[in-house]
């Protein structure tokens, strides 16, 4: 029970993309195909159980002063280790990732879970944590990334949709295309929770 | 020659913003206003410029001492003690410019564009000279890629934009539009 509903919160209550408005470099740069988007979820997703993990674990240990160089200290091994291991097994996708895998280190979602959540609960809890925030950042990452793709490139994890002669909107492939994807996306969500709520609208209308 | 092409390719073809989509964060983050954009970029000139020449020295270390795989670790760390030395020394130093740079400093630790700069930097296999040049142009692209959407977005305060697109959405869309300008220039 805790389980689903611990999942529910980090895919779509506290989406970190969507609805806390971080990890953004990774988020706009390696989602030009779905598979890298996927890629990089899944990575970030194995360092973030992997410091949430140790963090709960130390929590009683680390004097709260240097507390942040601590956890800098965490996630950098983390993150290190799950780069060493994708050069060795998937040497494609570590190519296509490239200095954003090393980069994960300074994805606030991680820093921000090991100081909201980590150095407050159980190890198992923790790590539950992890996963549940990994799994939604995957789940937007690979979202973006199928729709640049489909657009973009007219294929979908590599299996191509359309025609070769068939003309695609490249612009969805370059860099534009990743700021515009994400902001309707978000605009989309954001009508829609909003169409869900009306009470809780129509309240803070009248609060203010 | 070089060195021309070098810090021009920084602020504009590989823009770091638009191009490499390196500090995108303080990017949404901190361009309401402009005259906040301006203080933060000045913040991250000077830390990018500091921070990369420092971690391009210690690579030399690491690579002396076939440690290259601590990269990540060192990197992060050294970045990390510089911003809390830089912050100590402005505030002795000179107190004026710790208040108008102040408030930023602790938000560049965890700033990607200054990590991927230093990491940037021995991708490329710069030496010391063109990691200067590098990163003056990186920073500057940066500022201007900042005080740019902060100019648009104090105009969009006033205009009755959609409910749903109003803050980050279309600020993101406002800025595919100058990746749109940016992406002309090309070699």
């Amino acid at each position: 029970m805790t389980i689903l509903k611990e999942l529910k919160r980090g895919v779509f209550l506290e989406n970190p993309t969507f609805r806390l408005v971080l990890g953004m470099c990774p988020t706009l740069a390696v989602t030009t195909l779905a598979i890298n988007g996927i890629g990089m979820g899944l990575a970030t997703t194995a360092v973030l159980i992997g410091s949430n993990v140790v963090i709960a674990a130390l929590k009683n240990i680390i004097p709260s002063q240097v507390r942040i160089p601590c956890y800098i200290v965490v996630i950098s091994t983390f993150v290190t280790i799950i780069s060493m291991l994708m050069e060795a097994y998937v040497y494609p996708l570590y190519e296509a990732l490239g200095i954003f895998l090393p980069l994960i280190v300074v994805n606030c979602i991680i820093l921000g879970r090991a100081e909201a959540y980590a150095s407050k609960h159980s190890v198992g809890m923790s790590a539950l944590d992890g996963l549940a925030i990994g799994l939604g950042f995957t789940l937007s990452l690979t979202v973006i990334g199928s729709i640049r793709e489909i657009l973009g490139a007219g294929s979908i994890f590599g299996y191509s949709l359309v025609g070769e002669n068939v003309p695609m909107a490249t612009i969805f492939s370059l860099p534009p295309g990743a700021f515009f994807t994400l902001g309707i996306l978000m605009a989309v969500i954001n009508a829609v929770t909003n169409k869900k709520n009306p009470r809780k609208k129509a309240a803070a209308k009248r609060e203010a | 020659m070089g060195l021309v092409m070098i810090f021009f390719g920084a602020v504009f073809f590989n823009n770091f913003v638009f191009n490499r989509f390196l500090g995108i964060c303080p990017f949404l983050g901190v361009s309401k206003r402009l005259d906040t954009s301006v203080g933060m970029g000045l913040a991250v000139a000077f830390v990018m410029t500091l921070a990369s020449t420092l971690t391009w020295l210690l690579q030399k270390l690491l690579d002396l001492w076939h440690i290259g795989y601590m990269q990540t670790i060192v990197f992060i760390l050294v970045i990390a003690a510089l911003v809390q030395f830089v912050e100590l020394f402005l505030q002795n130093v000179s107190p004026t410019l710790h208040k108008a740079l102040g408030v930023y400093l602790p938000l560049i630790t965890t700033n990607c564009a200054i990590l991927g700069i230093a990491i940037l930097n021995i991708n490329l296999g710069y030496n010391l000279l063109e990691v200067v040049i590098h990163s003056l142009g990186a920073s500057l692209g940066f500022t201007l890629a900042l005080v740019m959407l902060a100019g648009i977005r104090e105009k969009l305060e006033l205009s009755d934009v959609p409910k749903a697109f109003a803050g980050v959405p279309l600020a993101l869309i406002t800025a595919g539009i100058l990746a749109m300008a940016f992406s002309g220039f090309v070699l």
